[in-house]
């Protein structure tokens, strides 16, 4: 019993991750209809970044962060929506899924021809003790990835609700044609959306990449969870996103403990099927009406 | 004459929008029979409930006497149910000959058989014949999404009638098209109608050329049946005004 | 009344493929042992991304599993030959059951589509790949296979050449195949399944039978080459048919031009054989061909083969617009 609560709470640290990650992937598909292959990429980058940061310029591993932070915004975010979103929308969603793999194979290789293709050791942004409460052993590290997935998502949410820049975003988000007709910037509001993906990509990378270690390839398996977490929680919904990378994160921990460690990584998979095929517009999603 | 399709009580409603409430006609063997109505008042939801785009909540559909409610828009057209739809819907990098084709190729033979047919499945005589009917054949070897709008809007409707179906729903098929050749499209219409034999169900906004072509007329307004005649008598009929012009 | 006549587009060709096939039967004589092992393997690939791009291009079903079909025809002809089972019954063994699969594939195909199909097929491609690697009692795990060359009518195939001959009749074969099936009603149908399925179900166009089929057929043709290509290797393990591999096979057929029918043969030369010419590049090789995708996706994102009918379009647009600027010009008093 206390077993099963240690790993479903390390679970839900890893399941927090992905739901970071999934909630960029859906505001990109809301908002212009991105399926970004790149997505774990923008988590590996900033990685990167911050790696760079702290061995070569000797920086503090705060100070890298918030220098990532801004550089993945402006690049990953700003950049990327500009040089390759914008030219490419009218060709459809096809060309624009194909952009996004070319862009993946040339960010990960080229981390990998400048920084090779071992893995190297990150610093943690938190204290790893192990604490006991009542026989139950937490890690203090994945107590800390919560609390701060925690905080970042009610951060988004009351940006997204509580302002009138926030819920601009959602309106262009949920129908850009009318937010257009609200006399809403959708221009704008839509290179919003893509800062905050960069913004949420590089805050995971803080909390995943001490647990993984920093490779070239760290970005390729959580980009499909991610994805595989906002299909399961419902595509066009946010809500959805994070309760699908938290099922996702505690299934996949629990398999890996209790079932088969080998096929720990087929969990996430398993259930984005059984959704798809019973209740495709998530579990969290509402019915999109099928166009005549 | 008999009933070649019946529709009893049929309803659809999207939230607390009930797009059509309840309605009841019959169409005989043979005529055309004419559906109009302002925007909004139903007609494209019903057809599509119909013709299995959309399940009905309440309703029956019985088409020969078999009853085809809820039925799968394949099986309908197995069943030799034709249709247009309100947009233009052509298969656009195909050639406008082979578009025709594709619309009858699959009454022809057994799927496995089909495999190992000719190509054009041998009903490049019939697409050639509908295609001259239809003033397209200069433009037969063109990618039909090439064709000006009105070009594509006759492909578009000859597809329902290249596999000689005895039902054909056009809806809107003069909507978007050159005023000046609206007149022409009712003539076309009657000829293929004379040519086929074949049954029409046809929604329409142009009052005139609904007039002019159909045998009857059912006035939709809000989701429901309010006028059913002869041309003359619907346009004679008050409720019939009041819904066009009052409101 | 009209008989088929040699038009100019056929005769180019026509052309195209006498000078091709001449130029691969003759390139052995210039090439040494690894030159003559890539062209085979260019040759393969190609036969599997004419399968992906009937299921993409001509039916516009999205797959991005096509790598562990690849695995299934290769693992099936390796597990069989191991148990003593002849090549030349592993290979319909193979390609049956890459066909079968295939088919249980294109199930989700229709519930979903785009997006989804693109995940669902990908993670189909990662459960294969998983399989493979850690069922080892069956596959060897890690460890891999070692595969014979067969022999064919007691004539080994064991020199480079004598099987690159082999992979070339192989891609023949298939390019022919699906040729006269892309010609047939089922090619038709494809094309409108992918044009517009809700219209073509209403021309009584059984979308369901013929989405399942483009997958299934794509899938065996997939199969087909990766029965080759285990003994053209001699041995396989699990890397060739993972993730990449399947996003490559992808790219093969966008890069040539996705629904044309020599698309897979140039994109596959690029994407296998380039990296060979441009060593130099060396680890930058593959940033510099990501951002070659990003280029080719924003300018001309219908491939390589699109790029001629482009550059005329824009010829001709600059033309017209000259021509009624000159028109102007010359209108003025």
């Amino acid at each position: 019993m206390q077993e099963i609560l240690q790993v479903t709470i390390s679970g839900l640290a890893t399941g927090a991750i992905y739901a970071m990650v999934a909630m960029g992937f859906t505001l990109l598909w809301q908002t212009t209809s991105t399926i970004n292959f790149a997505q774990g990429e923008f988590v590996m980058l900033p990685a990167f970044l911050m790696l760079g940061g702290i061995v070569v310029l000797d920086l503090p591993l705060a100070v890298a962060f918030v220098g990532a932070l801004l550089i993945s915004a402006a690049l990953l975010g700003a950049a990327f929506k500009r040089a390759i979103i914008d030219p490419m929308i009218r060709h459809g969603v096809l060309p624009l899924a194909i952009a996004t793999i070319g862009l993946t194979l040339a960010l990960k290789n080229g981390v990998k021809a400048i920084y090779g293709a071992e893995a190297h050791p990150f610093p943690h942004p938190f204290p790893v003790e192990i604490w006991r409460v009542l026989g139950v052993a937490f890690s203090s590290y994945d107590i800390a990835v919560i609390a701060s997935v925690a905080a970042v998502v009610f951060a988004l949410n009351r940006f997204l609700n509580g302002t009138m820049t926030g819920r601009s975003m959602q309106a262009v988000a949920q129908n850009p044609e009318a937010a257009v007709v609200l006399g809403i910037d959708v221009k704008r509001l839509i290179l919003y959306t893509f800062v905050v993906n960069a913004a949420l990509a590089a805050a995971a990378a803080l909390l995943v990449t001490p647990v993984y270690l920093f490779k070239f390839d760290l970005g390729e398996s959580l980009g499909l969870k991610a994805f595989y977490a906002a299909i399961i929680g419902g595509f066009n919904q946010m809500r959805g996103a994070l309760v699908g990378g938290l099922i996702v994160g505690v299934l996949e921990n629990l398999s890996a403990v209790y079932f088969a460690p080998a096929y720990k990584d087929a969990v996430a998979l398993g259930l984005f099927v059984l959704v798809i095929l019973f209740r495709p517009e998530g579990l969290l999603g509402r019915e999109e009406a099928r166009r005549v | 004459m008999t009933a070649l399709l019946e529709v009893a009580g049929l309803a659809r409603a999207f939230g607390a929008v009930r797009a059509v409430g309840g309605v009841d006609f019959a169409v005989e063997d043979g005529e055309v029979f004419g559906v109009i109505g302002p925007n909004g008042s139903g007609k494209t939801t019903m057809f599509n409930c119909i013709l299995g785009q959309l399940r009905p909540d309440a309703g029956r559909v019985r088409f020969g006497g078999a009853e085809i409610t809820g039925a799968r828009p394949l099986a309908l057209a197995r069943l030799g149910i034709g249709r247009t739809f309100q947009s233009l819907q052509v298969f656009g990098s195909l050639s406008a000959r082979d578009n025709l084709i594709a619309a009858a190729q699959e009454y022809v033979g057994t799927l496995a058989g089909r495999l190992l047919a000719a190509p054009d499945a041998g009903l490049t005589g019939r697409a050639e014949a509908l295609l001259a009917r239809l003033n397209l054949a200069h433009v037969a070897d063109k990618p039909a999404g090439s064709l000006s709008y009105g070009q594509q809007k006759l492909l578009d409707i000859g597809m329902a009638f290249m596999s000689g179906a005895r039902l054909v729903f056009l809806d809107e098929p003069a909507a978007g098209v050159n005023p000046r050749i609206v007149g022409e499209m009712a003539a076309m219409l009657r000829a293929l109608k004379a040519e086929s034999g074949a049954t029409f169900v046809v929604i329409e906004h142009n009052m005139d050329f609904v007039m002019g072509l159909c045998d009857r007329v059912m006035v939709m307004a809000e989701g429901k049946r309010i006028a059913l005649g002869t041309p003359a008598e619907v346009r004679a009929d008050p409720q019939v005004l009041e819904a066009y012009l009052g409101g | 009344m009209t008989l088929p006549t040699l038009s100019r587009a056929n005769v180019a060709a026509l052309a195209f493929i006498v000078a091709m096939t001449a130029g691969l039967l003759a390139a052995p004589l210039f090439l040494k042992t690894y030159g003559v092992y890539l062209l085979s393997l260019w040759a393969l690939n190609t036969v599997a991304a004419i399968g992906l791009n009937l299921t993409l291009g001509y039916a516009g079903q999205i797959s991005l599993g096509q790598a562990a079909f690849l695995g299934i025809g290769a693992y099936a002809v390796a597990i069989l030959m191991k148990a003593g089972v002849s090549f030349w019954l592993g290979l319909p063994a193979g390609v049956l059951l890459a066909f079968a699969v295939g088919l249980a594939l294109g199930f989700p195909a229709l519930r979903v589509q785009h997006h989804y199909l693109a995940f669902a097929t990908l993670g189909f491609n990662a459960l294969v790949f998983l399989v493979i690697r850690n069922e080892e009692w069956l596959t060897g795990g890690n460890f891999g296979i070692r595969v014979a060359r067969p022999e064919l009518l007691g004539h080994s195939l064991r020199s480079g050449i004598d099987y690159y001959h082999v992979c070339l009749a192989v891609l023949a074969v298939t390019a022919l195949l699906v040729w006269l099936l892309l010609r047939s009603p089922w090619g038709r149908a494809f094309a409108c399944l992918r044009d517009n399925p809700i219209r073509a179900e209403s021309l009584g166009i059984d979308v369901r039978s013929y989405t399942l089929l483009a997958f299934a057929i794509g899938a065996a043709c997939a199969g087909v080459a990766g029965a080759f290509l285990a003994p053209l290797v001699n041995f396989i393990d699990p890397s060739p048919f993972g993730l990449v591999p399947s996003i490559y096979l992808l790219l093969m057929v966008i890069i040539g031009g996705p629904g044309r029918f020599f698309g897979p043969f140039l994109g596959a030369a690029i994407v296998t054989l380039l990296p060979e010419w441009l060593r130099v590049a060396d680890v930058w090789y593959l940033v510099i061909f990501g951002i070659f995708v990003v280029a080719l996706m924003a300018f001309c994102p219908g491939g390589l083969l699109a790029v001629p009918e482009k550059v005329a379009a824009m010829r001709a647009a600059r033309r017209s617009a000259r021509g009624s600027a000159a028109g102007q010009a010359g209108a003025r008093p």
